[in-house]
């Protein structure tokens, strides 16, 4: 089972993460998860609104800064909050993701809203192969 | 790392401490400040100064701290033809900025219907996660507002014609043509003009104590009159617009650094030559995101001034609510400084850091040229806020630069730990200042606890000087994001 935690002390004016997985879509998800636990209480987002996400990068790393990053956008796009995810990751020379990831409307009635996201930094980036999975590393910009 | 002062509250780092250091790196600071800097500025302001043409020196003001790419208070300055643009030196909320509204109303009058107001406020400018604006524009339209900055919204009837003399460059920058900015960043920005964001974005209700004020005379000048009076202050950028542009030209500098046979120490640091296509593609393209962001904080003023109407009973034109000024603190420009001797054009970046231009610029509106620019700095929500002026010193020394604001010691994670919103919030209430949040944890993360304290940091930049203490403004009512 993977875990991923915030971290101090490492970007004092944004907020950090690190994720553990067994395999890079657990890693994804994970870090998907991460990113909007930081925006919203992730219980009180009912998952009844699906968007698709289709990408592709030229390295591992860059797929997974695509992917947040593409979820940030979606989060603007509709006004949409998301709570659960999932990927298939490909390599054919590029490396391709589909996914899909379910939320609903931003609400504040509803939903206890936390800081807003404003984009995923290369700022001591790190997606890693471990002996025992995967690692990642992600520094937000709130 | 080797740090000395080479002049009072001037610490430098000499290039014989990193490999690929092109020039000296120095931080402006008193002792206590400096002591107490995050490891991260001095790295970071190190790996600035690494940077293709950097020139004279690479800079971070007084209230820097670990950013990204940049140290936040960063300043750096570009030679035309041999320096490099970089998204890491201005911040993913491009023109994230401060403007301070003034009033002709005393606290007096105010305190009796402040919850009314703060409510009103809060209903009117929409804050938090994802939030949107009253505006609906489609692609086309937002297109042209972003083009176009503040006077777009001025004449989409969002404010007064008089209120562009009082912004920076007047809320316009020409050289923004939005053919270079991506379909995704059109979508993601274009309902969300006039709304705050989240983070430490806020807006705040301020009263000028006598005690307060520094020099009446340049206070006076600003239109801050008399003991008591009552202003605005807003801190917000370019919203989601201005982070996808940012985001969208990360990626494209790294892919082409390579073909300019640029290396960088920190990937956040990605640049291309100011002259290449990436790097006028992006230029013209964070202007976009720039004149987004004055227009942003126009469309915002006009709002408050709306629930100022509807709480006050009288017009905004009665209630003197004028435009004290406009700053930008994540942006790049182009100015021109005396380098050997000669005049030159340079691309400044500042990331964190205001433009501080001096008495007698003619880039100052005539009613402030004598005493130099307004300057805005934004504090934490509970010590307050300073309007500064500017230097000739500043031109001399920073690029025309100082400081944004007090900046954070602890991280949000940790602030988190500490304090716990709805306490503080009735903390701040028994204080005096009423807040009113879209988030708690949101609150919690910007106690006042978690920032230097501002005033430390001010008295560096006025002991330094450049810029020169005017009045510091006291929070009576806050929305935060």
């Amino acid at each position: 089972m993977g875990r991923y935690e915030f971290i101090p002390g490492v970007a004092i004016a944004d907020l950090a993460f690190e994720v553990e997985a067994e395999t890079l879509e657990e890693l994804f998800t994970l870090s998907a998860r991460a990113l909007f636990e930081a925006m919203v209480e992730l219980k009180d987002v009912r998952p009844v609104e699906e968007v698709k996400i289709s990408l592709s990068a030229e390295k591992l790393d860059n797929l997974l800064f695509d992917y947040l990053a593409e979820l940030v956008y979606q989060k603007d796009l509709e006004a949409r909050v998301f709570s659960e995810f999932e990927v298939s990751i490909s390599e054919n020379g590029n490396f391709k993701l589909e996914g899909k990831a379910k939320g609903e409307k931003i609400d504040p009635a509803k939903q206890e809203l936390k800081t807003d996201v404003k984009a995923i930094t290369y700022h001591l980036f790190k997606l890693e192969k471990r002996d025992k999975g995967y690692y990642a590393r992600v520094v937000l910009d709130t | 790392m080797k740090i000395s002062e080479v002049e009072p509250c001037i610490w430098e780092i000499p290039p014989t401490e990193k490999p690929g250091m092109r020039v000296p790196a120095r931080i402006l600071a008193t002792k206590e400040l400096i002591d107490t800097m995050d490891e991260g500025v001095f790295n970071q302001v190190t790996n600035v100064a690494c940077l293709p043409g950097i020139v004279k020196y690479a800079l971070c003001m007084p209230d820097g701290h670990w950013g990204y790419g940049f140290p936040i208070g960063g300043v750096a300055a570009f030679d035309l033809k041999e320096g490099v643009i970089s998204p890491g030196g201005i911040g993913f909320d491009i023109n994230c900025g401060m403007r301070l509204l003034r009033t002709n109303l005393v606290l007096e009058e105010v305190e009796p219907v402040l919850e009314k107001l703060i409510d009103t406020l809060f209903y009117l400018v929409p804050a938090g996660v994802g939030c949107k604006g009253f505006l609906k524009l489609n692609k086309k339209e937002f297109a042209e507002a972003v083009k176009e900055g503040a006077p777009w919204a001025i004449r989409k009837g969002y404010g007064w014609p008089e209120d562009v003399q009082y912004i920076e460059q007047g809320g316009s920058l020409p050289e923004a043509n939005p053919e270079k900015v991506s379909e995704k960043a059109l979508g993601r920005g274009m309902e969300q003009l006039g709304t705050l964001g989240s983070g430490n974005h806020y807006l705040e209700v301020q009263v000028v104590k006598e005690e307060n004020v520094f020099d009446w005379e340049t206070a006076q000048k600003f239109g801050i009159e008399f003991p008591n009076q009552i202003v605005v202050m807003i801190h917000c950028g370019s919203r989601g617009f201005g982070h996808q542009v940012a985001t969208d030209y990360l990626r494209v500098f790294e892919k082409a650094m390579p073909k300019y046979g640029i290396t960088v120490i920190d990937r956040e640091l990605g640049c291309a030559p100011f002259g290449s296509p990436e790097g006028q593609d992006y230029h013209q393209a964070m202007l976009c995101a720039a004149n987004a962001a004055f227009a942003n904080r126009q469309v915002i003023i006009h709002r408050i001034r709306e629930a100022f109407e509807k709480v006050l009973g009288k017009s905004a034109e009665e209630l003197g609510m004028h435009t004290v000024y406009d700053v930008a603190h994540n942006i790049a420009k182009i100015e021109e400084y005396e380098i050997n001797g000669k005049p030159k054009k340079l691309l400044v970046h500042r990331k964190g850091a205001t433009r501080s231009f001096g008495p007698g610029d003619a880039d100052i509106c005539p009613a402030y040229r004598e005493v130099g620019q307004p300057v805005i700095v934004g504090g934490s929500m509970e010590t307050g806020s300073y309007l500064l002026a500017g230097t000739k010193r500043a031109h001399e020394l920073t690029f025309g630069s100082t400081l944004h604001g007090s900046g954070r010691t602890m991280s949000r994670t940790a602030a988190k730990k500490k304090v716990q919103g709805r306490a503080l919030q009735e903390d701040m209430r028994r204080r005096g200042i009423l807040v009113k949040t879209v988030s708690y944890a949101g609150l919690a993360e910007e106690a006042g606890m978690a920032y230097k304290d501002i005033a430390t940091v001010v008295e560096a930049v006025h002991q330094i000087g450049i810029s020169r203490k005017v009045a510091r403004l006291k929070p009576i009512g806050n929305i935060k994001g």
